[in-house]
């Protein structure tokens, strides 16, 4: 069994007239790097909000089918004892954020979860410099940058040790350089302490690489399912309009035109590279 | 026409975020500023509708020096639409959020019913006419927050960070819109990191860093120029990232778009087969 797994889950918001999501099976492996995407409003963020109990509990609403997450039953437990194996960084970081001190905000899932104070002074220093906001830990959150404000919610969940990190497009107000270094921390912290990662993102020229899973979404159902090389390069995939990474979009296109190039689907534009460095070597 | 003459800005908590800004951006232009995050592009842009005005130098918009009118004057020729839409939603159903606008500014009812029903058309929201702002995912809200402003049909329309949860299609979309835009002769100004809109754009680029402007051009030349991209805490396109990754001299290094790469690629490789 996966680290999170949804069976046949159909959930409807109160009041709203049909379901957001709709019959969503997935299995996610402990230790996998998954990308959820698919075209805005599609259910993403519903989904999300499943892994953690914020579905059903918070949200309340209608909800058909079950969701386990690392062994619990999320309608069974509350979102107290949920957060400390799932932690979900939101969308809009304002939605997360209240102390008055980046530090304090930090630490404040410590707090609750009763860490003894030295461990808790290592652990959310640890994590400022992760995420490289050290300097900025006596400021106010309400008074930083989108950017800042994200960099603060995304360390008050990895200080928190969960099992698994649920990141709802969480660079999204970054600029693409301190987006590429928090993704790479978010993937190290996958590769090296081995924490399963659930990213939802549009960008996947910035995303995909780092994927061994992806599922795509449509209308509140999972329509994709499997290896990102093959998904992405897939002509449904291109049909439903997710925005394709331009390398592996080229690597399509050349192909077409029968042009030889390696059989390996690039992620990335380094993969694209070498395989045209092989193919203007070759010809 | 906006015209920024040697612009600094300092906020009351004494951070310099403008050192000297000077530029004109034209009627028909379309502008993107990029950088670093805290680099001073949404102060920048909050001039250009007098949001903000500048504590040193002036800002002209239409020959109109910011200082001397108010918000609501310049909002009628300048729209602007905020990075984080909860910053601008309140209403009870996404159709009053549009028409809100309009009635302040002394529309007709007829023509405030003809605008919203255009807006909402315009940007797929037609089906959520009566639902709540707040029952919508994150990125409908930024579409109502850009359909409420395109209603009232500014001159000159500043959009932060509008690709933000949005997907591909609904990106495309925005592209094909802002030029219909442009050939309306208005003015596009957007403050983004989304490389990738951009590549698709390709706009005039101004690349700003710490308060200045570090590079001004076409996205073509400024984008591919890894130095300053770098100092603006920006990457490349990714087709741009392929061609500086490959050795080959005889290829271009200044290429953003996926289609002329394919040219290029079909051309050279099909030479060195022959």
């Amino acid at each position: 069994m996966g680290v999170i797994e949804t069976r046949n889950v159909t959930y409807t918001y109160p009041g709203a007239p049909k379901p957001s999501i709709a019959d969503v099976s997935i299995n996610i492996e402990k230790g996998e790097f998954t990308l959820i995407t698919g075209p805005s409003g599609c259910g993403k963020t519903t989904l999300c909000r499943c892994f953690n109990g914020l579905i059903p509990h918070f949200y309340q609403g209608e909800m058909k089918g079950e969701t386990i997450a690392a062994g619990l039953n999320v309608s069974e437990h509350p979102i107290c004892e949920l957060a400390k194996h799932v932690g979900l960084v939101f969308q809009n970081p304002e939605n997360q954020l209240f102390a008055l001190s980046v530090e304090k905000d930090v630490a404040f899932g410590l707090e609750n979860l009763g860490v003894p104070r030295e461990e808790m002074r290592q652990r959310v220093d640890e994590v400022l410099n992760l995420t490289g906001i050290y300097d900025l830990r006596e400021r106010g959150p309400s008074e930083l940058s989108g950017g800042q404000q994200q960099r603060v919610a995304i360390a008050s969940v990895l200080a928190m040790q969960p099992e698994v990190v649920v990141l709802d497009e969480p660079t999204s107000f970054l600029d693409p350089l301190s987006a590429k270094k928090i993704f790479e921390v978010i993937r190290n912290l996958n590769r090296k302490l081995g924490i399963t990662v659930v990213l939802v993102e549009h960008r996947l020229d910035l995303t995909a690489r780092y994927a061994d899973h992806i599922i795509v979404m449509d209308e509140g159902k999972v329509v994709l399912d499997g290896n990102p090389h093959e998904i992405l390069c897939s002509e449904e995939a291109r049909l439903i309009g997710i925005g394709i990474p331009k390398a592996t979009r080229l690597y399509q296109m050349l192909k077409k035109d029968g042009l030889k190039l390696g059989n390996t689907i690039p992620l990335s534009s380094e993969e694209m590279a070498s395989l045209l460095t092989e193919a203007l070597k070759d010809g | 026409m906006i015209v920024v003459k040697d612009v600094h800005f300092t906020y009351p908590n004494g951070i310099e975020a403008l050192k000297g800004i000077s530029l004109a951006v034209h009627n028909g232009e379309f502008v993107a500023i990029m950088g670093q995050n805290g680099a001073g592009k949404t102060t920048l842009v909050k001039q250009f509708n007098g949001l903000l005005k500048p504590t040193k130098g002036t800002v002209l918009v239409d020959d109109i020096n910011t200082t001397k009118v108010s918000v609501a004057t310049l909002a009628r020729n300048v729209g602007f639409v905020f990075q984080n839409p909860d910053h601008q939603l309140f209403s009870e159903s996404v159709e009053e959020e549009i028409a809100f606008a309009l009635r302040n500014f002394g529309f007709k009812e007829t023509v405030i019913k003809k605008r919203v029903t255009w807006a909402l058309n315009l940007l797929g929201l037609t089906q959520y006419r009566k639902t709540s702002p707040f029952m919508l995912s994150g990125g409908e809200r930024k579409r109502v927050a850009l359909a409420s402003v395109l209603a009232w049909n500014p001159r000159i329309l500043i959009l932060d960070e509008p690709t933000i949860g949005q997907d591909y299609q609904q990106k495309e979309k925005l592209r094909q819109f802002i030029l219909q835009m442009r050939t309306q002769r208005k003015t596009v100004i957007i403050v983004t990191h989304d490389v990738e809109f951009v590549a698709e754009c390709n706009p005039r680029v101004l690349l700003m860093r710490d308060g200045q402007i570090i590079a001004d051009g076409e996205a073509t030349k400024t984008l591919t120029d890894t130095d300053v991209v770098t100092k603006a805490s920006i990457v490349p396109p990714q087709i741009a990232q392929i061609f500086l990754c490959l050795p080959n001299m005889e290829l271009p290094k200044n290429v953003i778009d996926v289609y002329e790469a394919r040219e290029i690629l079909l051309k050279t490789l099909e030479r060195k087969t022959k």
